[in-house]
């Protein structure tokens, strides 16, 4: 009994001097001081340098944390406790968050360097006249592949997915709304259809490319594909050009009849508590040379047409990730459907991978 | 209450206060939950959506899986545990065959993903023997391979432990009176370990239930079980009414499956 109460007040005490070594790590290291911003994005979303860089140029230290899904990004908000200055959510995302009143309105006069972003990016459905939200990244869905493992498919369209040469060789991303609209876009509807006649209608479309199906993953796809393990999978953009860096075979394209067009937007939520740093941050991100550089190293669209100047022709003249308006006249952008047809979409989704062999 | 040693309260008061606050208020909250739809009107229609064909079948998938699951790693675990009763340094044999469950789920399916992939080493060894390579990673057989996997610790342990507690002398007397191998094993050393087996299938069936990262990593996906649409109505639907319906309904299994397997047989003397 003597040993048991000695033991638990050596751990108390270890305990606590951990504790208190760590406070004043941190607060030498400006952390818990006054200057901090916390910034929560998709993970390997932004290069690591560019934060020193404005810690250096602002003086104001950043705490970076990561997620993997907008909804469980907007559950943690939703929730509160946390102190985020800054995130990055999707289109969709933006509306429902604007609608559960966890965004602050933006003070463009705090961010000059909006200048730069191309005005065909900015005044949205989704957000009209940018009120709460600036685009971060933006790109499509399409079709990623590896001409080195095929018989000389090619993927002008939508219908080469259910050609019967791809049997059990086809990768699909885990994700109700991409799926089903690769079988709304062959069908020429449009990717925001409520009409559940028309889901019906795709559905039963897209149960007859079961066979062709291997898996349907998350991000484990860019791995399958860089090692060969994959020929052909639906993808977004972004993840396309990370394969295509690791892997020189494979090639992405946007099928003809149209696709979906997305963005990722920079926001500041509700929870903030140092909203002037956040404005700080938000307009470094969007100086050109900074957004250059943080493209490069991300792989995906950027939406700052100043920034395109200080990037390899070859990347921003790569009509596969920067499609001409034209191109773009294809695209649509996801609009918040609401949650019962969301619920729709995921329970057909849920039917059609329950019928897969 | 003969005993009205007021300590007696004192002592039950953690044990009180955990039952309370992380078994019985969950449940409670779970439940709750699952009256309501997404719009936060009180309704049965959860339930209804439940009996629906897509739910019901994700049950009967579930349960045929975890089924496999457990019978596989009986089917492994009930030799290996007798063997290792028999072997000289038995805790150092059954410490090693623990040792694997303390590493990380998930690293140990992502090691899965490499094993069975395309050009792995499984592959590899297939194609040497003259086989040829073969499509293991999103099957059904791979996930029931790798969940077997990582239950057999789990299996192994209780069956173990029943096995060893049997008194040696039984057995000489079992022979003694004229039982063959066979016989001793059906007449003395099974009856003697059901309830090893009860608990192994009871850790094994019902976290194979609501299996979730597996499907996905090493099924593809094209194994659903609860857990998966647990998880899918949380994170992505956000309907939390249906999905503390399914939870629900997972309880209710377990449960059932709790009184099933720990029905206490008289007749065997301890």
């Amino acid at each position: 009994m003597k040993g048991l109460i000695s033991s638990a007040f050596v751990i108390i005490l270890v305990s606590g001097l951990l504790l208190f070594t760590n406070y004043q790590l941190e607060h030498k290291a400006g952390r818990a001081g006054k200057d901090t911003i916390t910034v929560y994005n998709w993970g390997e979303y932004i290069d690591p340098d560019l934060l020193k860089q404005f810690e250096e140029e602002e003086g104001i230290k950043v705490i970076y944390e990561t997620f993997d899904s907008n909804e469980g990004m907007m559950g943690k908000i939703e929730q509160g406790g946390t102190a985020y200055d800054v995130t990055v959510p999707s289109e969709y995302a933006v509306q429902m968050m604007e609608e559960k009143d966890l965004l602050l309105p933006l003070d463009f006069s705090k961010i000059p360097n909006i200048k730069h972003i191309d005005p065909y990016f900015m005044n949205l459905p989704f957000d009209p006249d940018n009120q709460y939200s600036i685009p971060y990244f933006w790109g499509t869905v399409g079709i990623a592949y590896n001409a080195s493992l095929l018989e000389g498919q090619t993927f002008e369209s939508w219908e080469s997915l259910w050609d019967a040469s791809l049997r059990q060789r086809l990768i699909l991303v885990d994700s109700a709304r991409e799926v089903i609209g690769v079988s709304l876009n062959s069908l020429g509807y449009s990717l925001n259809s409520t009409s559940l006649q028309e889901l019906k209608e795709a559905t039963d479309k897209l149960e007859t490319m079961g066979p062709n199906v291997k898996a349907v993953i998350g991000d484990e796809v860019t791995q399958l594909m860089v090692n060969n393990e994959a020929s052909v999978a639906l993808t977004w953009s972004g993840q396309a050009a990370d394969m295509i860096y690791e892997n020189d075979d494979i090639d992405y394209i946007v099928p003809k009849e149209g696709s979906n067009l997305w963005f990722d937007n920079i926001v500041i939520p509700r929870t903030s508590t140092n909203v002037e740093g956040a404005y700080k941050f938000i307009n470094f991100m969007l100086d050109p040379e900074v957004a250059a550089q943080n493209a490069d190293y991300v792989g995906y669209s950027t939406p700052n047409s100043s920034a395109l100047s200080f990037m390899d022709e070859e990347t921003t003249g790569d009509e596969r990730f920067y499609p001409d308006e034209e191109a773009r006249k294809n695209l649509e952008v996801y609009e918040n459907l609401g949650l019962e047809t969301l619920g729709v979409y995921n329970e057909l989704f849920l039917k059609f991978k329950m019928g897969l062999r | 209450m003969r005993n009205k040693n007021p300590l007696r309260f004192i002592y039950a008061t953690p044990y009180a206060a955990w039952l309370l606050l992380f078994v019985l208020a969950p449940i409670v909250v779970i439940v709750y939950y699952s009256f309501f739809d997404l719009s936060g009107q009180l309704t049965l229609a959860n339930y209804r959506n439940f009996f629906t064909s897509i739910y019901f079948k994700l049950t009967m998938s579930s349960f045929w899986y975890a089924f496999l699951i457990t019978f596989f790693a009986l089917l492994i675990s009930y030799p290996t545990a007798y063997f290792l009763t028999k072997t000289k340094h038995k805790q150092l044999w059954l410490l090693l065959i623990i040792i694997p469950s303390w590493i990380n789920l998930l690293l140990k399916t992502y090691a899965f993903i490499g094993l069975m992939g395309k050009y792995g080493p499984i592959n590899a060894f297939l194609e040497a023997v003259g086989i040829g390579g073969q499509q293991i990673l999103f099957t059904d057989f791979s996930f029931v391979f790798v969940s077997v996997y990582i239950f057999i610790p789990f299996m192994i342990l209780p069956i173990f432990n029943s096995l060893d507690k049997i008194n040696p002398t039984l057995l000489d007397a079992s022979k003694d009176l004229g039982a063959n191998a066979w016989v001793t094993f059906k007449r003395v050393i099974w009856p003697m370990t059901t309830d090893g087996v009860k608990s192994g299938i009871q850790v094994v069936f019902i976290p194979a239930l609501s299996l979730f990262m597996i499907t996905r990593l090493i099924a593809g996906n094209k194994v659903i079980t609860l857990g998966t649409a647990i998880e899918q109505q949380f994170l992505v639907t956000q309907n939390w009414g249906m999905g503390s319906t399914i939870a629900v309904f997972l309880i209710i299994f377990m449960f059932l499956i709790m009184v099933l397997t720990s029905g206490k047989k008289g007749g065997i003397i301890k």
